[in-house]
């Protein structure tokens, strides 16, 4: 035995089933750790070990669907969900999705699909874990100092058209903003190959000003959702879900998943918090280099016509 | 019946061969299972000749494997506002997905180029690119850059003196083949050359297939998308659901 290399049946490529479950079993650690989906940290260690980063973005989002089915039950059963809420951006992520997969179509008929993958991680990466490392060493200091700051009630989004009733959320505001948000990170999974939750819990407790406690639930049911259309459009269009590889990776993730869960409770929210800005940016600096300096190879080779 | 005479004419326009191939594979079938890792194939033969050997020039062998032909498309990245990306594009009209040459002696001794030009034997001749973009200078540089980026991943290669001669009768010599292979027939071809002018050429076909769980996988994603979009997400979410079912159990 030794070597166990498995052939991927969709991606063509040859791959170590260890490897495989060893990249599912670390990002599952990860994200039970710091209660994130995984995504954003899966997608780009897919493409450092040479899957096309076409099946890798598809097969993602397959994945996404298994590891957040099983935390959206237990959240059903807390009753965290704001199904109300839950579907309005639900919505807007179908049509969001939608939108992201012609995009991804056009671009990668262009030759141009990897660039725009990296550029989203760089940029949407970039900013997210900035934002979360200035946040948690803000935070650090003020316990330390023991000041608080409290959140802002209202804002401008109050004043928009189309009110609707959000009683698990005790919510009274339009529906526009959810739906924007819904929108934005249906485009994100579809072209990334993520859930999007690292953009929709901040938006969700910032922008829409929900509660904690529905907001990963929340997210979670909006993203089964989104995710599974958008495994649906990708393996209809471009034929790039790969299931083995979704397989093996997923086992990797659960068993990682509740591993993770147990470090994470026994240390602090503002240091797991700087943990995580620190790889996201890491993951982020890491894609920023590849495109900004001169790559070995300038050639690259592509199906002709589409695919 | 016309067609009948025509190919009879054909057959008698044909110079009587002196020299023939008789060939054997290690095996005329590679089969892509699970744990497929690559596969070396052994080819080897024996010239058939009615006289005695011909002392000079000496008899070289010259083998090549091509897979199925696609067109390729070469892309160049530029630095544009500030950052690397795909700019120019060229497309290669026909480039084989894996290809091997393999020679008892450097090619270009065994082969002369008006040879090699007609049975397209090297691996620039492989390729055929007709319809560059007139405003791309250098497309050489993009297919030369095919050659470069395939050769690196073993799915160009040349491989030259890896053919023995024994006797100027018996040959033998191993392909081997990346785990990265596409499905289709894999063209085989052995010249034999006296003198860089091939004497006799013989044809076969090596078939490449998925088979088993990676077959139908693949062809239930091509033939039968919805569906097998359903089912990789009802696999995943049960798998989901079962893993984390068999966890809670564990901690109860």
């Amino acid at each position: 035995m030794g070597a166990m290399q498995i052939y991927l049946p969709i991606a063509e490529v040859s791959v170590n089933a260890f490897l495989l479950l060893g990249l599912g079993g670390l990002v599952g650690i990860l994200s039970g750790m710091f209660g994130v989906g995984g995504g954003f940290l899966m997608t780009p260690l897919l493409f450092f070990i040479g899957i096309p980063p076409a099946v890798a973005v598809a097969t993602e989002a397959n994945q996404i669907v298994a590891s957040s089915f099983s935390g959206v039950l237990a959240h059903f059963k807390r009753k965290t969900v704001d199904l109300r809420m839950g579907t309005v951006l639900l919505i807007g992520g179908l049509i969001g999705a939608a939108l992201g997969v012609m995009l991804f179509n056009y671009l990668k008929s262009q030759g141009q699909v990897d660039l725009l993958v990296k550029l989203f991680y760089v940029v949407f990466l970039g900013a997210i874990g900035g934002l979360m490392f200035i946040e948690s060493l803000n935070a650090i200091r003020k316990t330390k100092s023991g000041k608080r700051t409290p959140r802002k009630k209202h804002n401008w989004i109050h004043g928009l058209p189309f009110k609707m009733r959000f009683r698990a959320s005790g919510l009274y505001i339009s529906v526009i903003p959810p739906l924007i948000v819904g929108i934005a990170v249906g485009i994100l999974a579809a072209i990334m190959g993520v859930g999007g939750g690292f953009i929709m819990v901040p938006a969700m407790i910032y922008l829409l000003g929900m509660p904690t406690k529905v907001v990963v639930g929340t997210s979670l049911f909006q993203i089964i959702f989104v995710t599974a259309f958008t495994t649906m459009l990708h393996a209809t269009t471009n034929f790039t879900v790969d299931i083995v590889l979704a397989v093996l990776l997923l086992i990797g993730g659960v068993i990682g998943a509740q591993i993770g869960a147990r470090i994470g409770v026994k240390m602090k929210a503002e240091q797991l918090r700087i943990l995580l800005a620190l790889m996201v940016l890491a993951v982020s600096g890491k894609l920023a280099l590849e495109l900004l300096l001169q790559p070995v190879e300038l050639y690259s080779l592509g199906v002709a016509g589409g695919h | 019946m016309r067609a009948f005479a025509f190919a009879f004419a054909l057959l008698c326009a044909l110079p009587a061969l002196a020299e023939e191939v008789v060939l054997g594979l290690s095996s005329d079938q590679v089969s892509i299972n699970t744990n497929f890792d690559g596969s070396e194939i052994l080819i080897f033969g024996a010239v058939k000749r009615e006289e005695a050997i011909p002392d000079t020039p000496r008899l070289q062998v010259i083998v090549t494997v091509a897979g199925p032909s696609r067109p390729i498309t070469v892309r160049r990245k530029e630095k544009r506002f500030g950052i690397w990306i795909n700019t120019d594009a060229v497309e290669v009209d026909h480039a084989p997905s894996f290809y091997a040459v393999a020679s008892s002696t450097l090619l270009g001794l065994s082969l002369s180029n008006t040879e090699d030009l007609r049975y397209k034997v090297s691996i620039p001749r492989a390729i055929r690119s007709v319809g560059a973009p007139q405003n791309i200078k250098n497309t050489a540089n993009f297919t030369n850059a095919l050659i470069r980026i395939k050769s690196k991943s073993n799915q160009y290669q040349l491989n030259e003196g890896t053919i023995s001669v024994d006797e100027q009768t018996l040959f033998r010599t191993a392909i081997k083949l990346p785990a990265a292979l596409t499905e289709g027939d894999y063209v085989t071809r052995i010249f034999l050359t006296r003198g860089g002018e091939v004497v006799s050429k013989y044809e076969t076909s090596i078939y490449v297939r998925k088979v088993g769980l990676e077959r139908w996988l693949f062809r239930l994603s091509r033939e039968n998308a919805f569906i097998y979009g359903f089912m990789s997400l009802a696999i995943a979410i049960a798998a989901g659901w079962g893993a984390s079912a068999i966890f809670s159990a564990f901690r109860r």
